[in-house]
This record gives structure tokens, sequence and C-alpha cells, in this order.
């Protein structure tokens, strides 16, 4: 049985399409990276699964645990379980950490359940410490002029937090130094267990030195080309992406 | 989002209405006949029968402000109102003695449950009186007067009468002329020299007739040395005609003396608010309106602060919410009077739908003063794309001594927020209610604790309705 699986799926962005006929399934407990060069379709992926208004799913399908995605709205997606890192985490001022994370997590609580905020922000603040984040940031305005570091950490704290069946992380490395780097990475290999599933997608071999995966794709012009073990994304650092497209041209 | 409220208020809780019997009834549209009728049941002196006749010719003779405000005004119909109604009996001191239907109303509504928690005194008006007036009795002992505008007058006029339209004289403008006229209802509070309130008190405005205006006058003063806090809220039931509430209110603010007026206005959308507001602030004496606008078809209201006294300090904190249908206008007014006043406008509104919010401004530091300063800031956070904004504020500074400063920013909840809230879960309503509560959040936070969690949870509200 699988977390995440995507089958055929076609993405259009204001009627170009992007991704093209894809498909993916990622089992329990496996952590599965996605690489490629720009423009390749790999956030339209992330995003299209997350149902952002803009990406038009004009066929195939995406299942979550057993839920249908099409059709399905952000919100719903989110409490259905699949939690989104996003590459650029937006900012919204006047609402601070505390209480959005504290509002997401009551978002899907039974009614008649009674939210716990002293547990709340024991949890809070375990999570706040082993992700090196300054327990202030609580009463900051969400991502309001953070550093890009500042809000990685802030994207991996959610999802900490709202303990997600499945997580794609996009381009979480983008803007980290070697130290936020292995943090990030430490809290995502803290969640990793055999009742979840992660989609990495990264331009980089060197954030799979940390987080270590269990299978790597290359997405090409909104297809997979090609799948291998962890050995392909150092392959691929070293040879570049041309090597594929002469492969596939060829 | 915010589930913990002890005040349970919401836009559709006034939409009630319980047949009533009224005593007396001054019949429909507005003549010299009507205001001696006002005048007679409240058995005036003659100064006063001859205040309102002559503030009626001065009504007749004002235009409407249509040449700077909205054409909106020009669908009021005078003639159609009702100016007075009322089942004539004093306002009782407990609830028992206030008339079943009444009472019920204000049951409803959570008055008599709010007294108990957390006020000092309430006036509850319904209609055009007064049906209930009390305060704890260890002010009254200190010397503090609560009593509606018909008491004041009739037991205290030598306080009554020497600041009654001192700070806003009847030809202010047309409405307060109106006011003028017919008014009736409203409190009248004195705070004796060095006495501090430290509860709030309340008044409630109920407007529970069709085709019924409200008219009440407020006069509050606070002696040397003297603190209170006055809060006001108000619904009404949703007419399908349109209903006029004017009301005049007057601070007093003697030396050292502060007052804080805090308002939640949430009457149902055919409500024309159109409200005049000003104090009067002594040397070093403190004045703060607390302005919340979120019910009413057109609101027109500028609170105002006249610094009239070395050191005085005037501030208006000013948060609206224009929905479909309705037209937030609202500002602030600072008369710079004397040397080294200072005064802090905040002014924060959201237009949703296609709600239109508009900031006026008025700030005036004339030359032969020393050492004044004005701080204004004014956001204006737009929902959606056929929503609107405008301000229009007015500085006057003359002189080389002063310090003014003026902000004004316009933002608009994007589609990228709304869709990044919701993939952590958050419905689309709720997110948008989060922005806003976001966007109006450090202004609330200056707000007694109760009117705060009253707010949120009516923005909240708010919301709910607004996403399609």
């Amino acid at each position: 049985m699988s977390t995440l699986k995507v089958q055929n799926l076609s993405v259009y962005i204001e009627d170009k399409p992007i991704l093209n006929d894809f498909s993916l399934e990622i089992p329990y407990g496996e952590v599965h990276a996605i690489m490629g060069p720009n423009g390749s379709g790999k956030s339209t992926l992330s995003k299209a699964l997350a149902a952002h208004p803009n990406y038009d799913i004009r066929n195939g399908t995406a299942e979550l645990d057993g839920h249908n995605l099409i059709d399905m709205e952000p919100d719903e997606i989110s409490r259905a379980g699949l939690f989104l890192a996003f590459q650029y985490p937006i900012e919204v001022p006047g609402v601070t950490i505390a209480n959005f994370i504290r509002a997401a997590i009551q978002a899907r609580m039974e009614e008649s359940k009674l939210f716990k905020a002293v547990d709340y922000y024991k949890k809070l603040y375990q999570k706040m410490d082993d992700l090196g984040i300054d327990r202030k940031f609580t009463a900051r305005s969400l991502n309001d002029g953070f550093s890009g570091g500042e809000k990685k950490r802030c994207e991996i704290l959610q999802m900490a937090m709202l303990d997600p069946k499945f997580c794609i992380l996009d381009e979480t490395d983008s803007g980290l130094d070697i130290d936020a780097l292995r943090v990030v990475s430490a809290g995502v290999n803290s969640m990793r267990s055999s009742n979840r599933g992660f989609l990495v997608i990264t331009h980089y071999q060197r954030l799979l030195d940390y987080i270590v995966p269990d299978k790597v794709h290359v997405m090409w012009e909104g297809k997979i080309v090609r799948s291998g073990d962890k050995d392909l994304a150092s392959e691929l650092e070293s040879k570049g992406y041309d090597w594929i497209k002469e492969e596939l041209a060829a | 989002m915010i589930k913990t409220n002890p005040i349970e208020v919401d836009r559709e809780k006034g939409n009630f209405h319980y047949n009533t019997d009224y005593e007396f009834d001054a019949g429909i549209g507005l003549s010299e006949d009507v205001v001696r009728y006002i005048s007679g049941v409240k058995k005036e002196d003659s100064w006063l029968q001859d205040f309102r006749l002559k503030a009626l010719q001065t009504f007749e003779k004002k235009r409407l402000p249509t040449h700077w405000a909205t054409n909106d005004l020009e669908n009021i119909d005078f003639d159609v109102i009702r100016y007075y109604l009322s089942k004539g009996q004093m306002p009782s001191r407990t609830w028992e003695e206030v008339p079943d239907d009444v009472k019920s109303t204000f049951e409803r509504l959570g008055i008599p449950e709010q007294e108990r928690k957390f006020l000092a005194g309430v006036e509850a008006q319904f209609d055009s009186e007064a049906a209930y007036s009390r305060m704890k009795d260890d002010l009254t002992e200190k010397g503090v007067i609560f009593v509606g505008s018909t008491e004041g007058l009739k037991d205290h006029p030598e306080i009554f009468k020497k600041w009654f339209g001192k700070v806003i004289p009847t030809s202010d403008n047309k409405f307060s002329a109106l006011n003028s006229a017919v008014f009736s209802g409203g409190s009248f509070i004195y705070v004796p020299p060095g006495v501090k309130l430290e509860q709030p008190l309340q008044a409630y405005f109920r407007i529970n007739a069709e085709n019924f205006g409200q008219f009440e006058r407020t006069l509050i003063i606070a002696d040397e040395g003297a603190e209170i806090t006055y809060m006001e809220g108000c619904t009404a039931p949703k007419f399908e005609t349109s209903t006029l509430h004017s009301a005049v209110v007057e601070l007093v603010a003697l030396r050292g003396a502060k007052i804080q007026y805090v308002t939640v206005q949430n009457w149902s959308n055919n409500v024309f608010n159109l409200v005049t507001k000003r104090a009067m602030a002594h040397e070093e004496s403190e004045v703060r309106w607390i302005d919340c606008n979120i019910g009413s078809r057109l609101t027109m209201k500028y609170p105002g602060v006249i610094l009239r006294g070395r050191k005085a300090r005037g501030e208006v904190l000013s948060i609206a919410l224009a929905n479909d249908g309705q037209h937030q206008d609202t500002g602030a007014k600072m008369v710079h009077a004397a040397d080294e006043t200072t005064s802090n406008v905040i002014a924060k509104s959201v237009s949703i739908g296609e709600g239109r919010s508009t900031y006026r401004g008025l700030v005036q530091m004339p030359g032969h003063l020393k050492h004044c300063k004005n701080n204004t800031e004014c956001d204006a956070l737009l929902i959606n794309s056929d929503s609107q904004t405008d301000t229009y504020p007015a500085i006057t500074v003359q002189g080389e001594d002063h310090s003014v400063q003026h902000e004004a920013s316009v933002s608009k909840v994007s589609a990228e927020q709304i869709f990044y809230m919701q993939q952590r879960g958050l419905s689309e309503s709720d997110a948008m209610s989060m922005c806003v509560n976001g966007f109006v959040n450090d202004l609330i936070r200056e707000f007694p604790m109760e009117y705060s969690v009253e707010l949120k949870r009516l923005i909240d509200l708010e919301m709910e309705g607004s996403v399609g």
C-alpha cells in the first residue's frame, strides 16, 4: 500500500502543459527524491498536488492514503495529511507563529475535543529547541521579515507540529548555509518513520547526503525519465543533467 | 479560531424584534409641533424648548454635506421618520421593574449579564428613553452621577447647563442641529475631582421600532484628576426601510482628568449612523476615543479632541469594517489649541466584498503655539478586488516648532497568503479571518479586554460570509 499514488497526471498553467502524463508511487516509510533542471516541472508537481488554484489538472489521478486529491480543496488536502514545505514561504503580517500553528492544529481536531494549551506549548518549545529556533519566535509574525534560513526552519517546525502522513519538501535546501542544512535535515530525519512518506525536491545532491533517499527520480519536461537508488544523485552531480538529455536524444 | 468568548455578540444577534406598545409617540415626520411634543413629554423648561426650536431652524437651513460626503445621504427621508417613542416611565433601577418586552430584549443582548461581570454601571436605552439605569452604590456615595440626559437636566441643571452644547455647537453640522432639536436619552455623567472609576460605565442603545430615529445626547464631565472609561454598544433589527441614528456626544476633561470612550457600533445594515463626537481637553488631561464601526449602511463619524489646555493629550484609535452594502466614513479631528499638546491617531480599515471605507482626518496646529505633536497612521486592508478604500487627510500646521507625522498604507490579502494558510489546514474563511485579525491585532491590544474579545469574534463572523 502506498501513501501517495500519482497516475498519468497532466497539469497546465494558463493552457501551457507543464506536467505531462506524470506517474509516481511512494510507499509508506520511503523517502523519494526528485531532481531535475530548472523548468522541468518539479515545483509544479508540488503545487498541483496541494491544489494551488493557478494549476489546472486536466488529466490523471492523485491519491493520498486512499483520498482522491483531485477536486479537493487545499485545506481538505492538508487535513487529509499532505504537508508541503514551500520553496518560498509566504509572509503573513500580524499572525504569530504560535497562533497560526495552533489554529492549524485546531482545524484538525474534532469539535468535542479540548485544546490543551500547556501540552501544545511544551511540544512547540521542544521542536523549536530541536530546530535551533529562538523561543521568542512564537510571537513573531509568520515569516514576516525572516531570513531565508529562518523561513525554512519555520516550515519544518510546522511540519513537525502537524504530524502529516506525507511531506513534500520543495527545495528546502535553497538559501540554507551548511549549519542550517544540518539542523533542518536532522529535523526531517527524526520524522522518518514506517508510516510516513516523503518527497524531497532538490537541485543538488548535497541535501541528499543528509536526507538519504530510498529512491531518486530524474524529471525532465514534465515526466520522470529515470529512476534509481541514491547513487543516481551522485552520478547526476558529477555528470550534470546534459548526460541525461543526451541519452534521451539518442 | 478564537473559541473562548465571554461575550456572545454577533451581527445577527440584534436582528430580532418584539412588538411594543408606546405611551408617547410623536408621530411621523418632523415639525415644530413634534419638537414641542417631545419637550412637553419631558416637561422641559422654556429655555430648552426654545433651544430645540432654534436648532430645528438651523437644521432646516443647513444643506446636506454632499459637496464632500456621499450622495447616499440624499436617500434619508426625514418625513417618514418617527422622532420620539417611549413608554413614558422613568428608567428603572432594577431589571425586575423593566417592562417585560423591553427586559427580554436586553436579556437576549446579554446586558444584565455583562453588568454583573465587569461593569460599574449600566444604562439601557430602548428607542427614545432609557429603560434601565443603575450604578454601583459606592460610586453614588462618592458623588458620581450617571443618569439619562432627561434626568440629568432635571436633577443636575447647574452642571448640565454649564457644559451642554459647549463642545459641539448646534450649528456644527446639519445632524448636530437635528439632534439638538429632537434629542432624547443618552448619558449624563459627572465624575467629581480625584474620583477614579476602576470599572467602566456602559450604555447600550437599542432601536426597536421600524422607521424610528434615535437621537441620544451624551455629556460626560470628568472633573480635575478624575478618571472614567465609558463604553457604548448598539444594535437594531434589520428592517426593510432605512433608519437614522444621529447622536451628539460631548466630553469635557478638566485639568488632569482622563476619559476613555469606547464604541462598538454594530447597527444593522439599514441604519444611517451620523454621529458627532467631540471632547474638550483641559490642561494635562487625556481623552482617548476607541471607535469600532462594524455595522450600519453608512457611518459618518470623526471623533475629535480640542486640546485647549497645555500638555493635553488626545487620541483616536479607530477600526472600521465595511462589508457589502456598507460605507464606513470615519476618522478623527485633532484641534491643537494650547502649547505642548499631543495627539495620536491610529485608524485601520478593512474593506470586504463591495464594501467601502473612507478615512478623513483633520489636524490643526496654529503658528502661535509651541511644541505640539501629532502622529497619524492610517492603514487600509482590501479583501476583494471590488473592495474600495479612500483617504482624505487635512493637516494644517503653521509655525516652526511642531512635529507632525503621517503614515498611510494600503494592502491586500493575497491569494498566495490564503493558499499558504489553507495548505496548513485552515479553511478559506478562517484564513481570511486570521489575516484580518492579524491586521488589526496591534490596535485591538489597546482595547479593554472585554471588548477586544468581542471584537475579534465579530470580525470572525463578518469574514465567514465574505468568501464565495
